[in-house]
């Protein structure tokens, strides 16, 4: 797999990512633990920008994620519901997201006509097909665990790159839904462990001090 | 002095050198001084932890009400309208108005001199920002029932020169059309006014003093 | 002002007077003394001594973090996973809440196999001590059940699937198996009737039983006394007054020893509750994030690791023998493991109690079960395979002989006399 890198500091790229994610994801698959407004807070989006460009259900902001299909016609196209992706980041993680995403091809065997080279036999479309454009299988005929595919050029609406940085900030976004206190926790942690040094430099001379008696 | 002496209620098993007492005592106190800083930090967590959850602000988020339909001398609700708590939106006819209008010496406190209890543009003979139509939370300042709402201007059993209002039914607290308390009742305040704005002329947003979105 | 010298007596006289109260009419001084300033403990105590405190303040950690967790748990099939989402995102501060507890679990096995091994090395199973450690095995056997109900209760992919195969073992008990299973899970599968009872279990029924039995190991502890890392008995020399010579009083010595290893405790602690909580998936396995499935069992099913040295016992049993399916003999053999160190008070028939003075061979069978043990837990961890079942099965063997031959081994072999007095070291 090709190596990802997420970066919770870079509000720049979670914005893009959740932007991409209200556009192509969240019709679909519902963020159903994770609430609008603290999406919007965590990642410094001003509520009025959050109402009119993510919220497309209606919803307050105060509420849950939800996806706009309703899951019985969605069993009904798919076959199964599509699953709920708040948690997707802590169960596969954002690398094995980055590279799923990217490795969409061609296959004419298959119901939504693409397959995936992360996700065998994937029941999902590619539903950044518009962006990456058409990618096939480039491998030679029987190769085993091959992994090269390549775009029909100009099929696409993004280059390259600029894909690879879409899909890095959708897998990035997904990262942080998957645990949104995870900077208030590594940042609340330096200042736990500093006070404890310093209790512990107190405990340590009151233990040396009595000990001083024991021979 | 003994030399011998420690900290506490134990000897010391075998103290041939001089044993520091000051020092003794300085470290223990700083040693809980310390301690004790850490163990309210602690807490803090588990005291922040009992503050409405995010779910229980987003159930209390501003409600768009329609009262169109609501006509002088009526009442909407008790609503759910206010982080859940029941809200009474009155229509009040020209008459009533004119009577909040005039001085009452019956009323504990006509002037709405407790600025916790309503917005400032509430503030008013009315409470409201519209003479009109006014919007109280339903409960008693007294022990927090759900007064009854009796618009009428007739004798009631609990005063027979009732000019219209709402008396509380668990202990008899009564309220003018416009939450003021009357004398002489258990209730200390007036109905409080939540937050609320009229995003059109039928459209009453509580919850909220500006529009925000 | 300067108080008077008589309002400066006042006050201590009058405490006096309030102590004086109270112990005629409850032994408030006497158990004060008797549990706190008048216990003594052998003045050589080293780290191992350390483990039975740190066991309680995070025993507490526990009590507390759940408590408090319980207020905004949801135990039903629809509600669970989503409220301890809810815990994690919604409630202030509710995720290290949850990770002060779920850190904690890990924590209170590591300190208690610490505290065990103690006991193996310094014989703290001898007589007097046996009922003490047979306390001590309950209070163990308690804590796996409360870890093991606990885990269902986050209704992810890997508590459900980790319940039933626990579950199922019971299914192996010939005969009355099956239906046991049914009365477990109070259902033909786990499902949200099994996660009620087990909430139960987990919130208010082992709980009680685990704080009880902790009084109870402390009680019997303070009637005994401690063991001396060399074996030395402190009550052998006393001073005019009747005070050990080798022990010093428990305040404020053993306080300061036990409050600083407290606060480096709390550091490690605090270091994977903050940085690593999931600790790479061992303390916070990735399927658990995903909701319980009845359909889907993840791929590859392990428990959390203080269970695993017994579940590698488990899976090492792949023989029938005597007619009975392998799958029985895997759960005599775990069971058999957790409930053979019971038996240590009564296996040891060395003349000397520490590891110290005992011979080579006991030595040597200390390091092999210690190696084995931790062999186990980490191919506990690891899928199965033709290898590691074969390993497991020595590793299981070498478990068992620890045991099994410490009646012979620790009489025959030569052994030094303890120390008559303690040794500071």
């Amino acid at each position: 797999m090709e190596p990802m890198k997420p970066n919770l500091e870079d509000q720049p790229s979670l914005q893009r990512g959740l932007q991409l994610y209200a556009n192509y994801c969240l019709g679909c698959h519902s963020l159903r633990f994770q609430r609008y407004e603290r999406t919007a807070d965590d990642l410094g989006i001003p509520h009025e920008v959050a109402v009119d460009e993510v919220i497309f259900t209606g919803q307050k902001i105060g509420e849950l994620m939800t996806a706009a299909m309703d899951p019985e016609s969605a069993k009904a196209w798919f076959g199964a519901p599509p699953p709920d992706l708040t948690m997707v980041s802590r169960v596969r993680g954002p690398e094995w997201i980055y590279n799923y995403l990217k490795t969409f091809y061609v296959d004419e065997s298959r119901p939504f006509g693409v397959n995936n080279k992360v996700f065998e036999n994937v029941g999902m479309p590619h539903a950044l097909i518009d962006l990456q454009g058409v990618q096939r299988d480039a491998c030679p005929p029987g190769a085993a665990d091959c992994r090269q595919l390549a775009v029909d050029a100009g099929s696409g609406l993004l280059t390259a790159e600029q894909y690879d940085q879409a899909v890095y900030d959708l897998a990035n976004f997904l990262h942080y839904v998957g645990e949104p206190t995870r900077l208030a926790r590594k940042r609340l942690g330096p200042y736990v462990l500093g006070f404890l040094v310093f209790l512990g430099i107190f405990t340590y001379l009151l233990n040396r001090e009595f000990w001083k008696d024991v021979h | 002095m003994s030399t011998q002496s420690t900290v506490g209620e134990g000897p010391a098993p075998t103290a041939p050198n001089p044993v520091n007492r000051e020092r003794r005592y300085f470290l223990i106190g700083a040693t809980a001084t310390v301690g004790g800083i850490g163990a309210v930090g602690a807490a803090i967590p588990f005291v922040q932890s009992w503050t409405p959850s995010a779910k229980a602000r987003a159930a209390g988020a501003p409600v768009t009400l329609d009262i169109g339909k609501l006509r002088p001398g009526e009442m909407l609700g008790p609503i759910p309208a206010w982080r859940g708590k029941p809200v009474f939106v009155v229509r009040r006819s020209e008459a009533a108005v004119t009577h909040l209008e005039q001085a009452n010496a019956n009323l504990a406190d006509p002037d709405s001199s407790n600025p916790e209890m309503q917005p400032d543009y509430a503030r008013n003979a009315w409470r409201s920002r519209r003479p009109e139509i006014g919007v109280y939370l339903g409960l008693c300042t007294h022990l927090g029932c759900s007064p009854k709402f009796h618009g009428a201007v007739q004798p009631e059993s609990f005063d027979a020169n009732w000019q219209g209002g709402f008396f509380c039914p668990c202990h008899g607290s009564r309220f003018d059309l416009a939450g003021r308390v009357v004398k002489a009742v258990p209730a200390p305040d007036n109905l409080e006014v939540p937050p609320h704005r009229f995003a059109s002329e039928h459209t009453v947003v509580i919850g909220e003093d500006e529009a925000t979105a | 002002m300067e108080p008077s010298p008589q309002a400066k007596r006042a006050v201590p006289r009058l405490w006096g007077e309030l102590v004086d109260w109270v112990d005629n009419r409850f032994p408030a001084t006497e158990t004060w003394n008797y549990h706190l300033a008048k216990y003594y403990a052998p003045k050589n105590h080293n780290f191992w001594y350390l483990m039975g405190w740190l066991a309680m303040v995070i025993l507490a950690n526990q009590l507390i973090t759940g408590i408090w967790l319980t207020m905004s748990y949801v135990p039903s099939g629809e509600g669970a996973f989503a409220s301890v989402e809810y815990i994690m995102r919604d409630v202030e501060f509710g995720w290290l809440l949850r990770y002060l507890h779920s850190t904690g679990a890990s924590a209170f096995f590591a300190i208690v196999y610490l505290h065990m091994f103690r006991g193996l090395m310094y014989g703290s199973y001898r007589k007097p001590r046996e009922l003490l450690w047979l306390i001590g095995m309950a209070i163990y056997l308690v804590l796996m059940a409360e870890g093991f109900f606990g885990y269902l209760l986050p209704w992810g992919n890997m508590s459900y699937w980790g319940a039933q195969v626990i579950v199922s073992l019971f299914g192996a008990i010939p005969y009355i198996g099956p239906g046991l299973m049914e009365w477990i899970r109070g259902d033909f599968l786990m499902s949200e009737i099994t996660l009620n009872r087990f909430f139960a279990l987990h919130v208010i029924a082992l709980p009680l039983v685990l704080v009880a039995l902790v009084f109870v190991h402390l009680v019997a502890l303070h009637h005994v006394g401690s063991t001396a890392p060399d074996g030395a008995d402190i009550k052998k020399h006393k001073d005019a007054t009747g005070k050990p010579l080798d022990g010093i009083p428990f305040w404020p010595y053993t306080v300061t020893h036990d409050v600083h290893a407290t606060v480096v405790f709390l550091f490690l602690f605090c270091a994977v509750v903050f940085f690593a909580p999931e600790m790479g998936g061992y303390f916070l396995e990735k399927p658990n994030f995903e909701m319980a499935n009845p359909l889907k069992t993840p791929e590859h099913i392990a428990p959390v690791w203080y269970y695993t040295p017994f579940y590698a016992m488990l899976r090492a049993a792949t023989y029938p023998l005597f007619g009975v399916p392998a799958k029985f003999w895997g759960l005599v053999v775990m069971v058999g493991a957790i409930a053979i160190p019971a038996l240590l008070p009564w296996l040891d028939r060395s003349p000397v109690a520490s590891i110290r003075s005992k011979g080579l061979a006991s030595k040597w069978m200390l390091g092999v079960f210690v190696a084995s043990f931790l062999i186990l837990g980490y191919l506990g961890i690891t899928p199965p395979s033709p290898l590691a079942t074969a390993i497991s099965q020595i590793c299981t063997v070498l478990y068992f002989a620890y045991f099994v031959l410490m009646p012979w081994y620790t009489r025959v072999e030569r052994t030094k006399p303890p120390p008559d007095r303690v040794t500071m070291r």
